[in-house]
């Protein structure tokens, strides 16, 4: 019975979630600097990603070997990139164990495979760069974009320390990092960048054939058209 | 005759003597008599029967690949986008081809409208074609639950939710369609075979219906005028009419060619087509402890989505909107006897017609629209409204506009002041 009244005001609260959705502001994001074709920013990416993120977070549809696609030998993954698997077509698995993960962070550090094309890349661009010092916060950190979100600032010793001006809403380096605010912008750009790349790993691809299916198809409509108009010559 | 083309011929006709093949060719494509004047919204019937061959031979090789387990459904898509040659394309048409399949059929049943093609002796193949609409759907929404996805698992909740609201039998109709308490493993199974055998038999059987159906009776025109009434006296063959094959193949072809440049367009460059063909929130594997904050269904649903949003509930039952939605698809099916005009043709109809033709349309898309997008998307009245969203009451002016098309159509095609039809097509 218990169960039943749950999922019963469950449906009248789903019935009423697209009117309530929207309900908080929005953030402005901004632009992430996309570029597929960057291999030099890919790979800084690809570094800092599996230097970092994977920790934690797992990317477990994306193999390390993929990552030839940007540029990188099999031989350089397996000496320089090669961290949480054996082999070099494992897929990209977290450090950490979901479950320590869950115990320190109360939540399991969600896959980053497709994130990109969940979130989009500017949200990934604008949240890596809006942590913010906060004493509330179980990990003293909170974020601009997502807010009491329980990841901490990992890359703070690199970006600095913010602090949030509750009038302006706007955040304020109040402790600067090794990183001026330009290098971090690349560094969290890159970063962005192969997340994207990530993501999608066919989508270079597909954009170039795009082209070449769209030129045959092309000269097949004018031979289609002309053989149409020869069979309808005589047809008044 | 060379000795090949003997043996070809009896060949032929040892297949002929067991098996209709000539006369069947014959009767369905070289001497199928089609109206000379067909136009643009003529190429959309061929162009869903290639969408249906895409979408079924793009699902097999998908099948080959795809897991419907829910620890597994969600990773397994990732695997065919990435591990499995060639794996992206054949997702991406399956995705597009979907949504694609609803904008041919869309345009299909609009061709109807305009035409008159419902009317006598019209009738079964409208209803054959209702009947593939219905199934259509119901094939869309169960396939939309296999990438296992946050808006594939929300969507098959809030829908299988919507059988929940029928009085008294709701709840067990609702856990009996998804085999559990919540969408689950369970329901994820069922709807895989629903989406891959069930619906699939029951769409090709329909499509082959409609398809002797009109056959039978011949097709309809933009004149809305019988072609068969004036033949050629000595052959038979209806004056307006030309075969089939080669003519209209050859003509099909053109289309099927910008269909296919259309189609490649989406897959190639905007797979997503901007949230609208494949949602981000489809992204973040399903979760039944999070809600989405946003549920909208797929583009093709929003028009009846609005509709059951807009429909005010009675108490606490939210029933009456389940059932406008309902009636707001399958009142399609009643469109034979609603029109009354003496004349099939939008060309020879009214202006009384062709307003709340109009109007139709105009609901249709705006109800599209706003089914995407949240009620408080243009804000609320003033207190002389109550406060209430502006979004809607749009949607319930439109609502009732669209239910008016359908239910004063006796009335206005019948007083409408029609054009004299002429005896012949007029190309």
């Amino acid at each position: 019975m218990h169960i039943k009244t749950q999922m019963k005001n469950a449906v009248f609260a789903l019935l009423l979630l697209p009117i309530l959705s929207f309900a908080n502001t929005e953030v402005h994001l901004d632009k992430a600097p996309i570029d597929a074709s960057n291999h030099a920013s890919l790979q800084r990416g690809a570094r800092t990603f599996i230097n970092n993120c994977l920790n934690c977070h797992s990317a477990s549809y994306m193999r390390y070997n993929r990552l030839q696609d940007i540029g990188l030998t099999e031989k350089q993954i397996k000496e320089n990139l090669l961290f949480t698997a054996d082999k070099v077509g494992d897929p990209m698995t977290a450090a950490i164990s979901k479950n320590d993960a869950k115990k320190w962070f109360g939540v399991a550090p969600p896959d980053l495979s497709v994130e990109v094309r969940a979130r989009g890349a500017d949200w990934v661009y604008t949240y890596m760069r809006s942590f913010y010092r906060d004493s509330t916060r179980p990990s003293g950190w909170n974020n601009l974009v997502f807010d009491k979100s329980a990841m901490p600032h990992v890359l703070y010793e690199l970006q600095g320390e913010q602090a949030l001006d509750h009038e302006t809403h706007t955040l304020n380096l109040v402790k600067p990092g090794k990183m001026s605010a330009e290098e971090y912008d690349v560094f969290v750009g890159d970063l962005t960048n192969f997340m994207a790349y990530m993501a999608e790993p066919a989508k270079q691809q597909r954009n170039h054939l795009g082209w070449f299916v769209l030129l045959f198809l092309g000269v097949l409509l004018i031979l289609t058209i002309k053989l149409k108009k020869a069979y309808w010559k005589d047809i008044h | 005759m060379s000795f090949l083309t003997k043996k070809a011929d009896e060949l032929l006709g040892w297949v002929d003597a067991r098996f209709p093949l000539t006369s069947n060719v014959k009767a369905h494509l070289t001497e199928y008599y089609a109206p000379k004047n067909f136009n643009f919204w003529y190429f959309f019937g061929s162009l869903a029967l290639l969408v249906l061959v895409l979408q079924i031979v793009t699902g097999i090789f998908l099948t080959m690949h795809y897991k419907p387990e829910a620890l597994m459904a969600f990773a397994s898509v990732e695997y065919i986008m990435r591990d499995v040659p060639w794996g992206w394309l054949i997702r991406y048409m399956h995705s597009t081809g979907a949504s694609l399949f609803f904008v041919v059929i869309y345009l299909h049943m609009f061709r109807g409208l305009l035409y008159g093609s419902y009317r006598n002796p019209r009738e079964l193949i409208w209803l054959f074609g209702v009947g593939i609409f219905l199934a259509l759907m119901g094939e869309a929404f169960f396939g939309y639950l296999l990438p296992w996805g946050q808006m594939s698992y929300w969507g098959a909740q809030v829908i299988t939710s919507l059988f929940g609201t029928v009085p008294f039998i709701g709840p067990d109709i609702a856990e009996w369609l998804r085999g559990d308490y919540l969408t689950s493993d369970a329901t994820l199974n069922r709807f895989f075979a629903f989406h891959v055998i069930a619906l699939p038999l029951v769409i090709i059987g329909l499509v082959a219906a409609h398809i002797i159906a009109l056959h039978e009776v011949g097709s309809n025109n933009p004149d809305g005028v019988e072609i068969k009434a004036v033949k050629n006296k000595t052959t038979g063959i209806p004056l307006d009419g030309i075969p089939f094959h080669p003519y209209y193949s050859v003509k099909d072809l053109v289309g099927v060619v910008v269909f296919l440049m259309v189609f490649s367009a989406i897959i190639f460059f905007a797979p997503e087509m901007g949230g609208y063909f494949l949602e981000a929130n489809n992204f973040v594997p399903a979760n039944p402890l999070v809600t989405p904050a946003h549920i909208a269904p797929t583009w093709y649903f929003t028009p009846y989505y609005s509709i059951l949003r807009a429909v005010p509930p009675i108490g606490i039952s939210q029933f009456p909107g389940v059932a406008a939605m309902g009636l707001s698809v399958m009142v399609f099916a009643l469109l034979p006897w609603l029109d009354r005009s003496p004349v099939k043709s939008i060309r020879y109809k009214g202006n009384l017609y062709k307003g709340w033709l109009a109007a139709f349309v105009v609901s249709f898309l705006v109800l599209g629209y706003l089914g995407t997008v949240p009620a408080n998307v243009w804000g609320q009245f003033g207190a002389w409204m109550g406060k209430a969203d502006i979004a809607t009451v749009v949607a319930r002016i439109f609502s009732a506009v669209y239910f008016l098309f359908f239910i004063l159509m006796p009335w206005y095609s019948k007083k409408d002041k029609t054009k004299p039809v002429p005896t012949r097509v007029t190309g």
